[in-house]
Parts: C-alpha cells; structure tokens; sequence
C-alpha cells in the first residue's frame, strides 16, 4: 500500500510539454488533404452526438426526478416526459411538514453534523499529515502503515463496539459518535491526501521559518495551511459530501426523531409513503439533494484534483 | 517521550545534530493515536472478543466459544447474503470500471467541452450513495415506474423490477455501474501521464488505433485499472444504503437483496445478536483483507509498471 500507484504528481511529466511541442510541429505542416479533414470533423461531430445522448440517458432519472417533484402525484406514475403536464407545487409545502418535525429541523441537524465533521476533519487530520509529512519522529514508517490499512478497514467491522461504547457514555441520540471520531483523524483518507500535498511543498519555506526561530507550531499555521489551501478546500468538500450522505452510522447512534438527519429523515418517510405521497416524497429528496449539487457546482475543481491524487469517491 | 530522550541522549553527537522531532510529533499525532486507539483499535480487538460471546447489551456477555462462527456456517441467510454481496460485487465492479474505462478512453484527446461531459459523468458518483437517490430508484424500477412507462410507449409490459427477486439485485448492480464517474476521472488522470512520443513511434511503425490501445495504452494503464479495481471491491463489499431503502431494511424480495452488510445490521442493530453481528464482522473483514491481499499478489502477474 505505500506504494500506491496513483501519484501522479509525484512521476516526471514530459507529458505536457511533449504534447505541446508535438501539436506545435503538427501545426506548421500543412494538412493538405481536405478530404480527411471534413471526415474528422464530421466524426468529432458524431462524438459529440454520441457523448450528449448519452449524458442525457445518464442524467434522464434526476432531471425527471426533478420534474416529477412539480407533478401530481398520480401524474410521476404515468408522464414520464420531462415537463410536467400539470404543475403542482404543493409538493413542497406537503413534503415539509410530512413528519413529525418540519424539514428544515432535519436539515438543521445535518448541517450541525456536517459542520462539526467538517471542521474535525481540517483540524485533526492536518496536524497527523504535518506529522507524516514533516517530522522525524521514530516509528514513523510503522505508524504511517497502520494510517494507510486503515483507510481499507470497514466500518462495519467496529461498529458494534463503538456502539456499545458510545452508548456506555450515552452518547446515542447525540451528534457525538459522528464528530468526535472527526475530530480524532480517523477518515485516514484525509491524513494520506494531505501527506500527499505536505509533501509537494518545497522544503525550503519551513527551513528558512526556523532559521527565523519558528517552532513547528507557527511553521504548521503560517507556512503549511495557508500553502496547503487547496488540500484543506478538498477535503472540507469531501467530508461535506459523504457526512451529508451519510447514511449507516447516522441510522445506527441516531433513533430518536428530533435528532434525525436528513437521510435519516428521508427513510422514515419512505417506510411511511404509499403510492399517494410519492409527490411530497419526491420534493425532499430533491431538497436532500441541493447542497450536494451546490457543493458539486462550486468545488468541481478540488473534486477532480481530490481523486485524482488519492482516488477517492 | 523520556525513552526516546534517553535514546538520543546514549547515541551521543551524531543523533545530537539532526534531533528528532518526537516531542512535536507527539503534538501533532496526539489527536490521531487517541482516535486509533478509542475509535479504530479498541473496539477491533473488542469485536473480535464479542465474537467469541453471546451479548445482548443488556446483561453482560456471555463466552460461547466459536458457536457464532459454527453458526454462520448453518445460517442460510448467511450463505445468502454472502452469495448476493459476491454476485452484486463481482458483477457490477468490472461493469462499472469497463464503462468508466471507456467513457475516460473516449474524452481523453484533448476534446472540445471535456469538462463540461466530465462534470456531468462524474455527478452521479457524488449522489449515487445518498437516500435520495435510492428512493429515485424504488421508484424508477417499480412496476409503475419511469422505465416501465418507457417500455410501455414502445408497447412492452415491463415487470416490477425492484419487486422482483430475479431483477432486484440487478437493479443494484445498475445503481452502482451508473457512478463510474469516480473511476473515470482517475483513469483520466492516468492517461494524461502516458508521454504522446509512444503513440508518435507506434504509428510511425505502422500501429493502427486497436494495437496501439493493446500495445501502449492497456499496459501502461494496468496500474490505474489495478487501484481502481481494489477501491472499488472495497467499496462494494460495504453497500448498504441502496439496499436498505429499496428493499425497506428487510433485503428482500425473498431475500434477494440481502447484502451482508444489511444483514450484519440486522442481527446487530435489529435483534441485538451483538455476539453473532461481531462475528459476521470479523468475517467480512478477513473476506475483504483477503482479497485485497490477492489483488496485490496476482497484480504482479497483469500490472506493468513503466519505471
């Protein structure tokens, strides 16, 4: 596993540059065969065809799904068209107070899961990484092993005496058991993508730090995490997306209504529709779904870099 | 922290003038250590001596032997979640990297609009494991839903898939091929590291597009395949999400569903069988270690690395 074979920062890159000059060179000769050049054009075309057609299959269902949210219930189970027939906006206001509490205290209580996740993550696992990353402390080779196996180890395996220990501290039915471990640096996944990026820092901004007298306290604070931003941008995305769907742990440490979240929240009302609350159901999913998306759409950059580096989901 | 003091201090001048930074790292790790000792390492060895119990959580548990493991092997059910996880992970893993593979093989030249069709392959990765999606596809695949509404308007009656135990699971498995996004992006990443100069020889030597895809492109791509495919059989050993709410926690119809997390979720959480639930985590874990390790032993077999 130390060997991971995705590093891509790390390899020599003639690519770019080679590609570049290679592009350069074909542009000075001359293509003198027409001919082809309409044919390529028209397979770029069909490419394009091809890709769009298959986008839109790809994305029909949320893009219905998002219209069906404006239908009638009845109409979801026989239009499977794309523009509602007959809009109906009522979903929203139904959906909303369809359970025990209204929605946006679900969607208060994630966000504070989030929120704390959030924040654990940065903390706790840029400080593991300046470890990893910066110190010479015995053991490290060993306990940096231990990190990477555990980034593979499955929740399920210790959930049931995290269960049983959280509940001895009567943590159930409080955001505890999902922060607390954040906070302790235990999505390794993280700690390893900012090793990674640790690591890609010149060595010669912290030398000439403590050539100044600066301790690895300021080093971390003023030198590293304002270089590592895009690190931090990433896994602040990241947590916030798997925490916001998060669904095993927050079933499990979270069984009373008033401390649902959202997913949680969402199959509570699931088991609770029949066929005629499909509408309102519809609604809330889509609400479920927006912060994700808006997330998506303004972080797509540290997204792509994130697995890119490390391959996560 | 005084033995490693102690350690420097007898290894005299030469340990003196490039000090470690154990104190620091102690700082900066303590965080860390706390979350593997309490949260990962303690309930590890825990489980495995839960396993080894009967416990209910409400009386104190009870040392059985290895009874919750002779028990698995006369569970039917565990024999069935078993055969489900391997058929959905076995099935829809190659499916979902073969399409993530050749979506990334179709968008790597440099083409016009590639971030645009990159962002929008790579969404349904970011939604793909949430609740809302998976009621989105109770509904799709139920008998009144989208797909059989478009099968009607081409005149078939299509059946109800979520409902069905012979299609349930595939409907999973289409779920899960659907998120090759995330797969494709890295294979992206890799192709971008293969240097042009190899394709430029190749076709000056006569190559054509298939050889060239056989003889530069799948070799030097064997490493990215290899990552993605031990992520990705990691991941689909652990669905639980889908399963759970399409099938209402239940796994089925007739079962059919039953992924073994669920299962594992069930006697633990369901019938507090906490003993047996431990069990049946340990197993996983051997089944999922195990067949990491062969991934990476076989690896030395198929994947080829250029340096």
């Amino acid at each position: 596993m130390t060997d991971t074979p995705v590093r891509p920062e790390a390899r020599p890159q003639p690519t770019s540059g080679s590609r570049q000059a290679l592009s350069e060179i074909a542009a000075e000769i001359p293509d003198t065969t027409p001919r082809r050049r309409v044919g390529a054009r028209v397979r770029g075309l069909l490419k394009h065809l091809g890709l769009i057609a298959f986008g839109l299959v790809m994305l029909y269902p949320l893009l219905w799904m998002l219209s069906s949210s404006f239908k009638p219930t009845a109409l979801i189970f026989r239009e499977p068209g794309l523009v509602p027939t007959e809009w109906d906006f009522s979903n929203y206001g139904d959906g909303w107070s369809a359970l025990l509490h209204p929605f946006h205290h679900y969607l208060i209580n994630s966000a504070l899961v989030v929120l704390g996740s959030v924040l654990g993550n940065l903390v706790s696992c840029s400080m593991a990484a300046y470890a990893f990353a910066r110190l010479k402390f015995r053991g490290r080779n060993l306990w940096f092993a231990v990190m990477l196996m555990s980034i593979m180890l499955p929740i399920h395996v210790i959930i049931v005496p995290q269960y049983i220990l959280f509940s001895s501290l009567e943590w159930i039915n409080t955001f505890l058991p999902l922060i607390v471990p954040k906070l302790l640096a235990t999505d390794a996944f993280f700690v390893f993508l900012m090793v990674q990026f640790f690591r890609g820092i010149p060595r010669e901004f912290d030398e000439a730090a403590r050539l100044d007298g600066c301790g690895h306290g300021r080093i971390f604070v003023q030198i590293m995490l304002p270089l590592a931003l895009p690190a931090l941008a990433t896994t602040a995305i990241f947590t916030f997306i798997w925490t916001w769907n998060d669904f095993f742990s927050q079933l499990i440490f979270l069984t009373r209504p008033d401390m649902y979240t959202v997913p949680i929240a969402l199959r509570t009302f699931v088991d609770a529709t029949s066929n005629s609350s499909w509408g309102p159901l519809f609604a809330m999913s889509i609400v479920s779904l927006i912060p994700v998306f808006l997330v998506f759409l303004f972080g797509q950059k540290y997204l792509v870099k994130g697995i890119a580096t490390t391959g996560i989901k | 922290m005084a033995v490693i003091q102690e350690v420097a201090r007898t290894r005299g001048t030469k340990t003196e003038r490039r000090k470690g930074d154990g104190k620091a790292a102690a700082v900066f790790l303590a965080p860390w250590f706390a979350g593997l000792a309490l949260i990962t390492a303690f309930p590890l060895v825990a489980s495995l001596y839960l396993s080894f119990t009967d416990y209910s959580l409400l009386a104190a548990p009870n040392w059985i032997g290895i009874d919750n493991y002779t028990r698995m092997f006369t569970d039917a059910r565990f024999f069935q979640a078993l055969e489900v996880t391997f058929t959905y992970v076995f099935v829809s893993v190659p499916l979902q990297l073969a399409a993530a593979l050749a979506l990334a093989l179709v968008l790597d030249k440099g083409m016009r609009g590639l971030a645009l069709y990159r962002s929008a392959f790579y969404l349904p990765s970011l939604l793909g494991g949430s609740v809302a999606i998976a009621i989105l596809w109770r509904q799709v695949f139920g008998s009144d839903g989208l797909i059989n509404q478009v099968l009607a308007f081409f005149g078939v009656q299509g059946v109800g898939w979520v409902s069905h135990p012979d299609y349930a699971l595939g409907t999973l498995m289409v779920l899960n091929v659907w998120t090759f996004g995330a797969p494709m992006v890295i294979f992206l990443a890799g192709l971008r590291q293969i240097p042009v100069m190899y394709y430029e020889a190749a076709s000056i030597d006569g190559a054509g597009k298939v050889r060239q895809f056989l003889g530069i492109t799948l070799p030097l791509l064997t490493p990215i395949v290899f990552f993605n495919l031990v992520l990705q059989l990691i991941g689909a050993f652990q669905s639980f999400t889908q399963a759970y709410i399409v099938s209402g926690g239940t796994g089925g119809p007739v079962d059919s569903t039953l992924f073994y997390t669920l299962y594992l979720y069930q006697k633990g959480f369901a019938s507090y069988e906490m003993g047996y639930a431990s069990a049946m985590a340990w197993f996983l874990l051997l089944v999922v270690a195990g067949m990491t390790a062969v991934n990476f032993l076989a690896s030395k077999f198929w994947v080829f690395y250029d340096d």
